[in-house]
């Protein structure tokens, strides 16, 4: 890395902060597309609810269908940020500072989203709240036996865990945001998210100190929500799905889809927003490094988990088994594993495959396998029950097909909002790498960064008028 | 303490579905149509189910008539994260149909996929809703349901043996299904009581459980003569 292309303060400023202040029309579009889409979400879901849960394809014995692989799908999404984010904090891996907000805010909309499909997914869903335990006059209590209710303590508690760890390293950002802002609506939305920062010594040893501890205390939380996801399944004595393998398979799972959707938004932001500087060469090929390792072991665990099946030589099993591998599903199956692992390792184990465009088009085929593999779970063990005479099929209707596509409008919807009202790039983590020079990607202290390190020391002045 | 069971005679059951007709008749189980039934919604609380052994034209038809088993150890009771399903002192894995907010989570974990779900609000236009079984809640969409055992009838039972003080005989309380079994395949009562007509079938050399082998504990018991005993692969 040569002083002449690293980015200066100005540089750093103009690029992350300033691109916030105009209009870019591209985003404006995309903005617009995925508010259509989200509308298609919101209309499929009041139709539902007038007409009932019938007007999706589920029958006896596919009870559970699209809304159910779409809710472990976008959990597993999830596992994008806050995880990764937080291993790469705990570890200091110093070319992290570009891509943890963002791989943050994934997390938090991905987690809204699949939050929303097991309501969806209700019968009667204007009574949810039967699950939640709170005080009432009857003295009625959720089961706590039921992987359900672990569920919804587990992603509650991810997302108040995520949305907080979002929001923390956001706030010195949200004043530098209010400082620039002239006076009006906006200001007011950037002082309310900047809390009164003013950038003093106490409040940065503050703010280290909580996202200390936050990105120790999320990780384990991350993990356990994955796990318990993978319990609703693996709770059951249905075959195909009790299996001890479950939980860490699914954690597995849900980091290698949320690596995948962190490189194919990565080169997006790098190429919507201009941000080659920050998102550099360098960040893909470690990313893609991650990616790999995560999907020879996926490719492991699905090995490991079939293996022990076939071997077991029981019955119900097998006859999951068999439609899984060389039955009705044997296409999805191998479509999987081929997207999964015979293409990622292909590409990514060389230097020139760990590049922006070869690595998101590797993350677009990673994300449709993991969709597969969560279709593979749920449908198949359900079609096959243990008395033959109830074996059925399963085709999704018009209305999960559009909340499943709306879905992902909503998404998107939610991730462009948010790039348009705040740096998308952390940019006082940036500055601090700068600080520590020439341990990171931006390090390498040039003459002007070594210029402006006295406002470094406090890189955000937070203005007085604060 | 009682604990209802039911014992059927697969030897006996010619496969008319007589039980089938009386269940729905009785429990005002929802007609769903051939639309929906061809999607694989029918709501029938007890299916016959047919298997077929041996080779064209010398096929012979075995009938298993399979209804909740009511099980012991049930499997669908711990993962109900509302507690819309639970096991009653006497037996009965009853349904809280007011507490059901359908997950359907009972249902995928039923190894006997007995369980229905509403998938839509039942409809009973005129004159249909004049047969209704007035003793039945007719359940809203969205929700679980399955065999209760004709549990009205056997709240009936202990009112009317309460009114005449006395105990419950065993044959007292007869199911619909088999009260409508021309065959009488199929025997119901108290399993605790070793002298009712179903704890003597139960004893039988023939009886078995349906997937013994999960140990579920059912409450129904099936008797069989032949080597057949469980569903071909």
């Amino acid at each position: 890395m040569t002083a002449a292309s690293q980015p200066s303060a100005a540089v750093l400023d103009g690029q992350l902060l300033g691109r916030l202040d105009r209009r870019r029309p591209g985003l404006l579009v995309g903005s617009l597309a995925s508010g259509a889409l989200a509308l298609v979400f919101i209309y499929c879901w009041g139709y539902q609810i007038a007409n009932g849960i019938g007007v999706t394809g589920i029958n006896r014995p596919v009870f559970w269908g699209f809304y159910i692989i779409n809710f472990v799908f976008w959990i597993g999404i999830s596992h994008a940020g806050t995880l990764i984010s937080a291993i790469l904090r705990v570890t200091k891996a110093e070319w992290r500072r570009p891509v943890t907000r963002s791989a943050e805010a994934i997390t938090l909309f991905a987690l809204a989203i699949g939050g929303l499909f097991p309501l969806i997914h209700l019968g009667r869903v204007a009574i949810f709240y039967y699950m939640v335990p709170y005080p009432n006059s009857r003295m009625l209590w959720p089961n706590f036996r039921s992987p359900l209710v672990w569920d919804i303590a587990a992603i509650t508690t991810y997302i108040i865990g995520s949305a907080l760890y979002l929001f923390l390293p956001l706030i010195p950002d949200a004043a530098v945001m209010r400082d620039r802002a002239a006076a009006g609506l906006r200001k007011r939305f950037y002082a309310v998210l900047a809390l009164g920062w003013r950038g003093t010594a106490q409040q940065w040893h503050s703010l280290e100190w909580g996202i200390r501890i936050l990105a120790v205390g999320i990780i384990p939380v991350a993990v356990s929500v994955h796990t318990i996801v993978s319990w609703d399944f693996a709770m059951t004595q249905t075959p195909g799905w009790k299996s001890t393998i479950f939980g860490p398979y699914f954690v597995v799972g849900a980091i290698f889809s949320g690596i995948a959707v962190l490189m194919i938004a990565m080169a997006l932001l790098r190429r919507g927003l201009a941000l080659e500087h920050f998102l550099t060469d360098r960040v893909f090929n470690n990313l893609g490094l991650l990616f790999v390792t995560m999907s020879l072991v996926w490719g492991y665990f699905t090995f490991a988990e079939h293996l022990t099946v076939w071997y077991s030589g029981d019955l119900f099993e097998k006859n999951v088994h068999h439609v899984l591998l060389h039955g009705d599903f044997a296409v999805p199956f191998w479509t999987m594993v081929v997207v999964n692992l015979v293409i990622p390792v292909a590409v990514l184990s060389f230097p020139r495959g760990r590049r922006p465009l070869p690595t998101a088009l590797v993350g677009c085929g990673v994300l449709v396998g993991m969709w597969l593999e969560r279709f593979l779970i749920v449908v198949p063990a359900l079609s096959t029950p243990r008395l033959a005479y109830s074996i059925g099929d399963y085709m999704p209707s018009w209305v999960e097909l559009g909340i499943m596509i709306g879905a992902v409008g909503v998404f998107a919807c939610l991730y462009f909002t948010f790039t348009q009202l705040l740096p998308i790039v952390s940019v006082w983590e940036m500055r601090e790498g700068w600080r520590h020079g020439g341990s990171g990607e931006a390090g390498g202290a040039t003459s002007d960064a070594a210029a402006t390190s006295g406002t470094a020391a406090a890189p955000v002045p937070g203005g007085g008028g604060a | 303490m009682t604990r209802w069971g039911m014992a059927i005679d697969l030897d006996r059951c010619t496969g008319c579905e007589a039980c089938v007709v009386a269940c729905a008749a009785e429990n005002n189980i929802q007609t769903v149509g051939e639309e929906q039934a061809r999607e694989g919604r029918v709501m029938h609380w007890l299916r016959i189910e047919r298997y077929y052994e041996g080779e064209f034209p010398n096929v012979r038809t075995r009938f298993m008539p399979v209804l909740c088993q009511q099980c012991g150890a049930a499997p669908c009771e711990p993962v109900c994260p509302v507690y819309a399903t639970y096991r009653n002192p006497e037996g009965l894995n009853a349904m809280v149909y007011s507490r059901c907010i359908g997950t359907r989570f009972c249902a995928n974990n039923c190894p006997y996929t007995v369980r229905v779900f509403n998938w839509f609000d039942a409809e009973f236009p005129a004159p249909l809703d004049s047969q209704l079984n007035p003793d039945v809640s007719v359940r809203p969409g969205g929700v679980m349901e399955k065999c209760t055992f004709c549990v009205q009838r056997i709240q009936a039972g202990k009112d009317e043996a309460a009114q005449e003080e006395r105990e419950v005989a065993d044959g007292d309380i007869r199911t619909a299904c088999q009260q409508s079994c021309p065959t009488k395949a199929i025997a119901f009562g108290d399993l605790e009581d070793p002298d009712s007509e179903v704890s003597k079938w139960a004893e039988s050399p023939r009886a078995f459980s349906l997937l013994g082998d999960l140990d579920t504990r059912p409450g129904v018991v099936y008797l069989s003569g032949s080597e057949w005993r469980e569903p071909a692969e």
